[in-house]
């Protein structure tokens, strides 16, 4: 079931004639200097437009997807992506128009952006909010680079240090480094909630903020957080959101509320914007009435009825600019769309039933024998199985149970994230999940169960179904091969 | 259990010391880290010539699940990097003790000493303690 | 709509199960003060006809200008295939492919496009991507820090030649992890950095040195002369540029005499939409022995337990989810979609309909360039070679033509006063092969007009 590399089909002389220009390079060879000029052409693929369309079609069927399959990955949020966002996302007039046309001929694109920073400010009962961030980290590095401009603004230099739960998703420490910062980490109780009493002996005058996600990355909802908020406060620091798991709260709590300064917004989670296999996210950024001076460049501003952008002259104490243009517009206007289609009513029932099929799930799980790691908490929008006591007693491990889910048409939730948590499924059903999909679920894990129990090795050895089944990793990064060469 | 020879020196950070009888000392980690870390699939050596002090970051070795830096047990000067890594990182797996050295060091004066190096009974103590 | 699909039945069944009466019991770990009923400011649902009517009405308002503006972004024709595909569900819908099994697909891409960019650049070795142009331009300069190991200053030599926001960018970037961005003045007459006015930087320690081709003017720099300098000063040489123009142009990986370190640049012109300015792609290559300090992911192809050829997301342990405060970069993503779109692209133009895009762009900028020139009162800014993309001088200022050329459909270039004003009412323009001699014709009509009109008020 292989599809052999595109440049395997390639044949000199091939391609798909009919879609090039007419004209050739003669104008341009007669005016590029000699020394300056391409030798040879590059060795790109010759291949038909039937051959392309068949090769990425059949690329395509060999994934799975939001469309084909359950995807309950934790902390992703991999809920229906609806086509409607896109279809009207990529309206010609959309698609045609260019980053640097004149605001007298943007006013409808400009629109819609305008009411997506309202709407988002809305949900999470912040101030400001900039849309320019192009993905959740990029949003994460506005954030605590906003919350270093902030203490840097009143003299207060010394304050270079972010506090991170050591059960964070990695993203927070790397960028808490990449703006200069030191990283503090603390730890978190049996009960799954940040340790109070290790944050005190943290906090102090280098504290420049803190940065959690609630419900945190355990599934789990931060129970204290309006005490941890005074601690960091009383400190002198500040608090940043990190919003991949805002799903569970949608309409029901809002970041502002519980104390945070600063906050990211994942669009492609949250707010369904396709995944697209690695990409374009979006992560814009919402902040406190204290930081809005500091918040990237452009927004989009309204006097009267009509838009303009907001640049460096009308914020000059921005962080700056972290795009070339208007970041992911066309995934902006994605969100928007999804976001016109929910309402007000509809957030409120993503966070409810985000959290009842989490519960249900979670439930379920447990009457069919598996170990939730928080036993005794409720589920967030997600929650967390441990495989420890099947991997002591019959070697059989989160990793095996996730390649084998595979065979049974489901993709494997998260593993091994939190690292706290050892051998761990992190469990999102997101709200768009039907009540059948998910017992279909428990059923193919009770399988697996019993099959680790009787013939382990089909476990073990799983997946058995797929194209490929348990890559040489520590090949792939030993001998490298990054880039196609033909054999011989 | 891992391998904890005898007749070696300990940092907490799992590294080990050897003296050699030229005066230098050859440096490594530990039957546990390399296990731990699980297949090495890179290995950074310092430069030769490189002045090093105690405690300052100069190697790092990386698995498919982990980076790991690798800090100077006792402040001195690299006479050399184990140059067979660069092709061959899992040796470090195969013999952490032997051809897996990774760098050899010329102490600075009263580096040693000053070094606390944990004698094998109180290094095997920290593992212990590690729960390994 | 919230595309929920549970009936009341189904809530009963699951309350029953979990054990409690209603869903708002659910959320009794949360304190009730900060519990919200209802969300203000969030205007009342729409269905899909609404939404509809809604997203066509501001369409319909912006309507679609005849363009001849460049500046980062090119119009280009985009074969109906590339969307059709990068648009199915198995594409559109799927993740990250951390679980190889079930992504080979989209691993597969990745390798091709990986494959593609490091074909077209001349570089050995490729990432995933990064956001766009001008964030891969500050990791670049990010990973020349850590990559030249003889350098100590963090000193990053950036022309003012360079993209404005390219520049913008990279400070906000990279400034807070203690790298020094310097500007490097360029000939007014020349619009080009002179290798000659590098000389003041002999002798000092310098990390990396930035070189944009085709510049933002359009115009071609030195860059044989540039990288060379750069080299024989113990600096890495960053190479960022267009991707079309590479058909043409000689690729960074032969500049100079042993080519750059490390090549970024804007995906966008490769089967990526306008699309008012995103989501776009930045395409990052470099020299093998540079790998591991590249950020962003990678792909690589190996062998499963029974033997048979895969693909996966290798040299991870740099990445932030296992190296965390250590990581080369926060990033975490990459342009999955808009790399997808670009590697059927790249399939179907291939090296010959490359090249004909990119000679047939400049033919039009050329042509549209030699009408403009002939009207009185504009003038070209620079001599020398340029490529799909040119700097006009006016003798009026470039705002006020613009504002009229707009009244009649048209987007005339990009006003430079902002950006150089030393460059006077100077306006930037291209034409890429999407435009017709009647279209030409238009603008040159139109703009002459213009300045008519501005002389006489």
């Amino acid at each position: 079931m292989t599809e052999p590399v595109i440049f395997e089909y390639s044949r000199p002389g091939r391609g798909a004639r009919d879609q090039w220009p007419r004209e050739g390079g003669a104008a341009a060879e007669s005016d590029l200097p000699e020394e300056l000029r391409r030798r040879r052409p590059p060795a790109l693929p010759e291949v038909s437009e039937l051959e392309t369309v068949r090769h990425f079609t059949r690329l395509s069927q060999l994934n799975f997807s939001i469309d084909t399959h359950f995807y309950p990955l934790g902390s992703c949020t991999m809920k229906y992506n609806p086509r409607a966002c896109n279809q009207y996302a990529m309206l010609p007039e959309f698609l045609a128009h260019h980053p640097l046309a004149p605001e007298s001929h943007s006013q409808g694109f400009l629109a819609c952006l305008y009411e997506l920073q309202e709407m988002l400010k809305a949900v999470t009962g912040m101030e400001g909010v900039a849309l320019s961030p192009m993905a959740g980290a990029h949003g994460e590095f506005a954030g605590v680079a906003m919350i270093r401009a902030y203490h840097r603004a009143r003299g207060d230099l010394k304050r270079n240090e972010i506090i991170v739960p050591e059960a964070a998703h990695g993203t927070n420490p790397a960028t808490a480094t990449m703006c200069g910062c030191i990283v503090r980490e603390i730890p978190v109780q049996r009960e799954g909630d940040v340790d109070l009493e290790a944050l005190r002996g943290v906090v102090g005058a280098n504290t420049a903020g803190i940065m959690l996600t609630n419900p945190s990355t355990l599934g789990v909802f931060e129970r204290g957080i309006e005490k941890v908020a005074h601690v960091v406060h009383e400190a002198g620091g500040l608090l940043y959101y990190d919003g991949a798991n805002l799903n569970a709260i949608l309409g029901k709590v809002r970041p502002g509320d519980m104390g945070f300064d600063c906050m990211h917004m994942n669009l492609h989670k949250t707010f369904s914007t396709p995944h697209g296999g690695g990409g374009p996210g979006a992560g814009a950024v919402g902040v406190a009435a204290r930081l809005l001076p500091y918040l990237p460049v452009p927004l989009v501003g309204r006097e009267g009825e009509r838009y303009r952008w907001l640049t460096e002259a009308d914020l000059p104490q921005s962080i700056g600019r972290l795009s070339a243009f208007m970041g992911n517009a066309g995934v902006l206007l994605r969100a928007y769309i999804y976001m016109r289609l929910l309402g007000r009513d509809g957030m409120r029932r993503v966070g409810e039933f985000a959290t009842l099929n989490a519960n249900y799930l979670l439930k379920r799980l447990q009457l069919a024998g598996f170990d939730a790691a928080y036993p005794q908490r409720r589920a967030s929008h997600e929650f967390i199985v441990t495989l420890k006591r099947q991997a002591r007693e019959l070697n059989v491990t989160a990793m095996d149970f996730a390649k084998r889910l595979l065979d049974y048409g489901l993709h494997a939730p998260t593993t091994y994230f939190p690292l706290l948590v050892p051998e761990c499924l992190l469990i999102e059903p997101t709200e768009t999940e039907s009540k059948e999909v998910l017992d279909a679920f428990v059923m193919a894990m009770s399988q697996i169960q019993k099959e680790a129990e009787h013939e382990p090795a089909r476990v073990t050895s799983a997946p058995h179904t797929m194209p490929v089944r348990r890559l040489d990793d520590v090949r792939a990064a030993r001998q490298l091969d990054l880039t196609w060469k033909p054999k011989g | 259990m891992s391998n904890v020879p005898p007749d070696l020196r300990y940092t907490k950070a799992h590294e080990w010391v050897r003296s050699l009888p030229d005066g230098t000392v050859e440096v490594g980690i530990t039957d546990h880290a390399q296990h731990a870390l699980g297949d090495l699939v890179f290995v950074e050596v310092p430069e030769t010539g490189r002045r090093l002090k105690a405690g300052e970051q100069c190697a790092v070795v990386e698995s498919v699940k982990a980076a790991s830096d690798v800090y100077a047990p006792l402040a001195g000067e690299v006479t050399a990097g184990n140059p067979k890594l660069a092709q061959e990182p899992e040796t470090v797996n195969a013999a952490p003790y032997g051809d897996g050295w990774l760098m050899r060091l010329k102490p600075a004066p009263g580096a040693i000493a000053s070094a606390a190096l944990l004698s094998a009974a109180d290094y095997q103590k920290v593992l212990d303690a590690e729960g390994s | 709509m919230a595309f929920i699909p549970h009936t009341e039945a189904d809530v009963a069944a699951m309350l029953a199960a979990i054990g409690v009466e209603r869903i708002e019991d659910l959320f009794d770990e949360i304190p009730p003060q900060l519990r919200i009923n209802s969300l203000g400011g969030v205007p009342e649902e729409l269905n899909e006809m609404q939404v509809g009517r809604l997203m066509s009405e501001r369409a319909r308002t912006d309507g679609t200008m005849l363009s001849f503006i460049g500046a980062g972004a090119y119009e280009h024709h985009i074969p109906a295939a590339v969307w059709a595909i990068a648009t199915r569900g198995e594409f559109y819908s799927a993740y990250t492919p951390y679980q190889a099994e079930a992504s080979q697909g989209t691993l597969q891409l990745i390798y091709e496009f990986q494959s593609m960019i490091a074909r077209l650049t001349a570089m050995e070795v490729a990432n995933a991507s990064l956001y766009d142009g001008a964030s891969a331009t500050a990791e670049a300069a990010l990973m020349a820090v850590r990559a030249n190991r003889k350098s100590k200053s963090a000193r990053i030599l950036v022309p003012t030649t360079l993209h404005p926001h390219y520049r913008k960018v990279a400070v906000a970037t990279a400034s807070n992890q203690g790298l020094r961005f310097e500007e490097l003045p360029y000939c007014s007459a020349e619009g080009i950095i002179l290798p000659a006015s590098l000389a003041r930087y002999d002798g000092e320690d310098i990390t990396a040195l930035v070189i944009q081709q085709p510049n933002f003017f359009g115009r071609l720099e030195d860059v044989d002369a540039l990288t060379d300098w750069a080299h024989a000063h113990g600096a890495l040489a960053i190479a960022v540029v267009n991707p079309t123009s590479l058909a043409l142009l000689k690729p960074p990986g032969e500049w100079g005499m042993r080519g750059v370190d490390i090549t970024v640049g804007e995906g966008q012109p490769l089967g990526v939409p306008l699309s008012a300015g995103g989501p776009y792609f930045g395409f990052m290559a470099a020299r093998l022995e540079h790998v591991r300090q590249m950020p962003g992911r990678i792909v690589g192809r190996t062998l499963d337990v029974a033997g048979r050829e895969g693909f996966t997301l290798t040299l991870q342990a740099r990445e932030q989810h296992i190296r965390r405060a250590k990581a080369t970069s926060n990033i975490c993503t990459n342009q999955g979609l808009a790399v997808t779109a670009a590697t059927i692209y790249l399939s179907l133009m291939g090296p010959q309909g490359l090249e004909r895009t990119a000679g047939a762009a400049h033919a039009r900028t050329r042509e549209l360039l030699a009408m403009l020139t002939r009207i009185p009162g504009v003038r070209s800014a620079f001599t020398g070679p340029y490529f799909h993309e040119a700097v006009l001088q006016l003798d009026r200022p470039a705002a006020t033509v613009l504002k009229v050329l707009a009244r009649e459909g048209i987007l005339g270039g990009l006003d430079l006063t902002g950006y150089y004003p030393e460059l006077g009412n100077a306006l930037l323009v291209c034409a890429t092969e999407t435009k017709t001699s009647a279209d030409l014709e238009r603008y040159r009509t139109a703009l002459s007009e213009a300045l008519q009109a501005a002389r006489a008020a």
